[in-house]
């Protein structure tokens, strides 16, 4: 072996070598960081999502790391200077190479496909989850620009505050007052729209107790990024402890107040990173009464009594 | 008198729309106070603005997009410096503004930068390519462009005048309404984009019937080089899908202007109708810009391997497949509204199929290089940087059509990242390939190499550094169009895009000086041959710039590669072909009426944006009695003798006689 190109290979092992620590660095920054979003699910929803994101990612590098190589070694290989390469002008059909050109990606759809067949039925938002613990049932209704949570069988609400106890299935009902908003607790997995005069169906489950980051992901004007949200996930006691707490007045934000359709009303007024409120009771229906539009939309910014228009610049940080 | 337009429109309290605003008029009217002083105002009225030349229009578009382009990425440094800043912070832009410059930006890439590059291209190359004088309505041509150049000057004026769309650059009801949206903002959002789509609309008209009925003698289908499938896929698309777009934006400007309730989900409105008809026009507008990009490429890599584009056949295949598909998938943009499992698995599949034709392309782009002789100028560059980044980019739309997959996915960074990785790569990097490819043929002179290639490898690594922390945010489920947010995980990511930023910034520099550096270099860049790249279609058997009449007699074609099988009967009988006899040709006039029709089309769409009915009606009149007095007209062609035809060729003849004696005295 000449020095010359020994000297060669040493570059582009000190290449690799490089290219080695920035692969180990990123990777490295990605797991300090994955104790939030999507790759750190923290229930049966998410997870399975998660594991269906791996498995597409593998099948898929499979396929175009050997193409982008492939790519540059040819471009490279048949590169005008290379004297060993044959050159073949005419050379422009082969039946042979069509067909795997065709088959390859043909054979990865259809293994591709039937996995994302059998995702879209198994994890369909609207579809119960297998569990012998019965649903909590939470109606969402995203309002200008905050969340409302109803909890009909406990005959509570809170707004940008939502409470769950682990290991149970809970079973989420979604309209928007307004424009339509998305629905996500990054950690549990499957966003759900909220649109107007529509009810959407969402089932999650959280298997751990935490605090997680719920968010609007469907842009709905100058208040979004602050349509934000603490998801806490706690023991079943801890849960049942909370209701009582809330119903006799407590909790965050709390006040006695009963939320009926005249404070409905003043809550689809805009505003903008409202504090956690809990209302001790709700009227029974409102929700129903919110998609069937008997409750009037949100305003929007010309609300007719809202005096002056909302202070829509962000409370950086207050959350 | 002035509807609701009153001085308050101007942004007086606000300093950066303020300065930019100023800036930008006093660079225009600086640039046309210069043309008029000048004396250059006479040259560019009878050569470029009333010019029904399809090369001419196809540059004019091109330059259009550019400058777009340019006006879209300053967006771009906005908002990623905005984000970079507003870690638990309001940053510098308030929502109010910040909101219009994403919408902006969206829609400025797409209509006015991505689609005037494209169809310039496409403009400018099909009928060289297929051997004809122009395009079947040369003048209709120039109406298009000049609509096109009215949609870009009202969104340009929003900047000044009243305000952009807050609502993203689909502006989806019911914020879009006039009860969350009250502003001119979507009403300046949808008088552009109508005007300009009417231009789009009859610019595919009119490509699509040169396609189909002006092709040189002897080129059938199957011997139309590969960009002229991809610009009839294309143009196919847009007669097909632009008309939903103009009757969905008609829809909603209907329930601003005169209360109807097509999308307001009140009195049996529905706000889903929306998206589903905006995304039938939308998904197919992505590969209206994709399609011919590919044709580009084909082009491009087939060139400078020195070898036929392999599987011609099968390309055409995969390219009419893509055109089918585009219109099976739109449902993929709503997975998450909850449509159910049938629907979302058959979308979802449906989406992924496209991924083959695709595919398909990609491999038979490799083995085309395959037993080539590969030249890595600029333009190859592109080509290799497209094919290396777009697979990353197909892979996470393949990913994103795995519905489950999506669930947690849409709407985040990932999903930006995404569709930014394939519209760069597949439109802006094709752009630039064309631009580098074609700028000999429309100039006669080349691009500089150094600096394109300086470009290209700024562009390309600010754009992996842009995007690659985009797609990792968006995995910590970070979502998109945020103004402010306050996860410290999103933070280093978000930094990092923004640095990436000014990579792709130097890169856009570089762009430019190319432009400036081989203007100022030109005799040194001259090619004389009118082939510079050992070319195999028609484009560059003519010389470069082409004449008028682009050929002084129309080529016989008789296979695949017709310019190649020329120069192939050239070398093996050491000649070329007879001189022909010389005929005077007819061409079309020049005519001010696309001008004239956009003065009256601003017109009308400012009035309508700010309700000055008065103003409304005589744009209107005017544009229609262009039209009348353009109908009526007299003279329609001019003619150019045949002894100036005769002369031209046998200049171009002289270039292409010494060419083959080069390369026999190269071989001998």
């Amino acid at each position: 072996m000449d020095p010359g190109r020994h000297g060669r290979r040493g570059r582009i092992g000190r290449g690799w070598r490089i290219l080695g620590r920035v692969a180990a660095v990123s990777a490295a920054g990605l797991a300090l960081s994955g104790c939030t979003g999507i790759l750190a699910p923290r229930g049966p929803v998410g997870g399975a999502e998660r594991t269906i994101l791996f498995d597409s990612i593998a099948i898929m590098l499979a396929i175009i790391v050997p193409t982008m190589i492939g790519t540059l070694a040819f471009a490279w290989w048949y590169r005008e200077s290379n004297t060993k390469a044959t050159y073949r002008p005419d050379w422009a059909y082969s039946g042979r190479i069509e067909l795997v050109v065709w088959s390859v990606p043909l054979l990865t759809i259809i293994f591709l496909g039937g996995i994302a067949w059998v995702g879209s039925h198994d994890l369909d938002p609207a579809k119960p989850l297998a569990s012998d613990k019965k649903p909590v049932v939470v109606q969402v209704v995203s309002l200008d620009w905050k969340w409302l949570f109803i909890y009909p069988e406990q005959h509570i609400a809170t707004v940008n505050q939502l409470v769950i106890p682990v290991g149970t299935p809970v079973d989420f009902s979604l309209t928007s007052s307004s424009v339509w908003n998305s629905f996500f607790i990054t950690q549990l997995g499957s966003m759900i729209y909220t649109m107007k005069g529509m009810t959407s169906r969402l089932n999650l489950q959280a298997d751990h107790e935490g605090t997680y980051h719920g968010l609007s992901t469907h842009f709905s004007g100058d208040g979004f990024p602050d349509m934000q949200f603490e998801t806490r996930a706690v023991s079943p006691d801890a849960f049942q402890a909370w209701v009582a707490e809330a119903q006799g007045g407590g909790g965050q934000g709390g006040g006695g107040q009963t939320l009926d359709d005249r404070l409905y009303r003043d809550l689809t007024k805009q505003s903008v990173a409202d504090a956690p409120k809990t209302y001790h009771a709700v009227a029974d229906g409102l929700f129903e009464r919110v998609v069937s539009g008997k409750l009037p939309p949100g305003p929007g910014p010309n609300a007719p009594t809202g005096g002056t228009p909302p202070d829509v610049t962000p409370k950086g940080g207050t959350m | 008198m002035l509807g609701k337009l009153s001085l308050s429109a101007l942004p007086l309290d606000q300093p950066i729309p303020l300065i930019a605003g100023a800036a930008v008029v006093v660079v225009l009217l600086g640039v046309i106070g210069w043309i008029v002083f000048a004396g250059h105002l006479p040259y560019l009225w009878k050569e470029w603005i009333t010019s029904v030349d399809h090369k001419r229009i196809g540059v004019m578009y091109v330059v259009l997009g550019l400058v777009m382009l340019i006006r879209g990425f300053s967006d771009v440094v906005l908002m990623r410096s905005q984000q970079a800043v507003a870690y638990k912070s309001p940053g510098f832009l308030p929502p109010e503004h910040y909101d219009q410059i994403f919408t902006a930006h969206g829609t400025i890439m797409i209509f006015f930068g991505a689609m005037p590059f494209i169809i310039g291209l496409m403009n400018f190359v099909v009928p060289l390519q297929l051997g004809v004088r122009d395009v079947a309505f040369p003048t209709l041509n120039s109406v298009s462009f000049w609509l096109t150049a009215t949609g870009a000057l009202l969104v340009n004026m929003s900047l000044v005048i009243g305000e952009f769309a807050r609502t993203g650059w689909w502006p989806s009801p019911p914020l879009s309404e006039v009860t969350y949206s009250p502003g001119v903002g979507v009403d300046y959002y949808l008088w552009a984009i109508q005007i300009a789509g009417i231009g789009t609309l009859m610019s595919g008209i009119n490509l699509t019937t040169t396609i189909l009925k002006m092709r040189a003698p002897g080129m059938s289908y199957l011997r139309m080089p590969m960009f002229c499938w991809t610009a009839l896929a294309s143009n196919l698309l847009i007669v097909a899908a632009f008309p939903i777009l103009t009757a969905t934006l008609a829809m909603l400007t209907l329930d601003r202007y005169l209360g109807f309730h097509f999308f307001t989900d009140e009195r049996g409105g529905n706000s889903m109708m929306f998206m589903n008809l905006f995304w039938a026009w939308g998904h197919p507008e992505v590969y209206i810009l994709a399609l011919p990009g590919y044709g580009v490429f084909s082009e491009v890599i087939s060139t400078f391997s020195s070898k036929p584009l392999f599987a011609y056949r099968s390309m055409v295949a995969a390219t009419m497949a893509i055109l089918v598909l585009s219109f099976m998938v739109w449902l993929h943009h709503f997975f998450t509204m909850g449509p159910g499992g049938d629907v979302n698995g058959i979308f979802g599949v449906t989406s992924m199929i496209i991924a083959v034709p695709t595919g398909v392309k990609v491999f038979d782009w490799m083995f085309t290089m395959y037993g080539g002789r590969v030249r890595f100028t600029t333009p190859m560059l592109w080509s290799l940087g497209f094919v290396v980044t777009f697979v990353v980019g197909g892979a996470t739309g393949v990913l994103l059509a795995v519905p489950p997959a999506d669930f947690v996915l849409h709407n985040s960074l990932f999903l930006v990242a995404h569709f930014h990785n394939v519209m760069v790569s597949a439109v802006i990097f094709a752009g630039f390939a064309g631009y580098g490819y074609w700028f000999p043929k429309a100039f006669g002179f080349k691009l500089h190499e150094g600096w394109g290639k300086a470009a290209f490898w700024f562009s390309v690594t600010g754009f992996v550094a842009v995007f690659a922390p985009l797609y990792v945010v968006g995995l910590l489920g970070m979502t998109r169009r945020m103004q402010h947010y306050d996860v410290p995980e999103w933070r280093p990511w978000v930094l990092a895009a923004s640095a990436g930023v000014i990579v792709m910034a130097i890169g856009v520099v570089c762009q430019i000086v190319q432009l400036v550096v081989s203007i100022r270099r030109r005799e040194e860049l001259r090619d004389v041959t009118g082939d510079p790249w050992d070319g195999r279609s028609l484009e560059w058997a003519t010389a470069s710039p082409p004449p008028a009449f682009n050929f002084a007699v129309l080529p016989e074609v008789h296979g695949e590669e017709a310019y190649w099988g020329v120069k192939q009967a050239a070398r093996d009988q050491r000649r070329l072909r007879e001189e022909p006899s010389y005929e005077a040709v007819e061409m079309p006039l020049n005519s001010a009426t696309g001008v004239i029709c956009a003065f009256f089309a601003t017109l009308v769409g400012f009035a309508m944006i700010w309700h000055i009915w008065w103003m409304a009606g005589l744009g209107l009149l005017g544009a229609f009695a262009t039209f009348v007095i353009f109908a009526w007209r007299d003279r329609v062609e001019y003619e150019i003798p045949a002894e100036t035809v005769a002369r031209f060729d046998r200049a171009n003849r002289a270039t292409r006689a010494e060419a083959l004696a080069s390369l026999r005295r190269r071989a001998a």
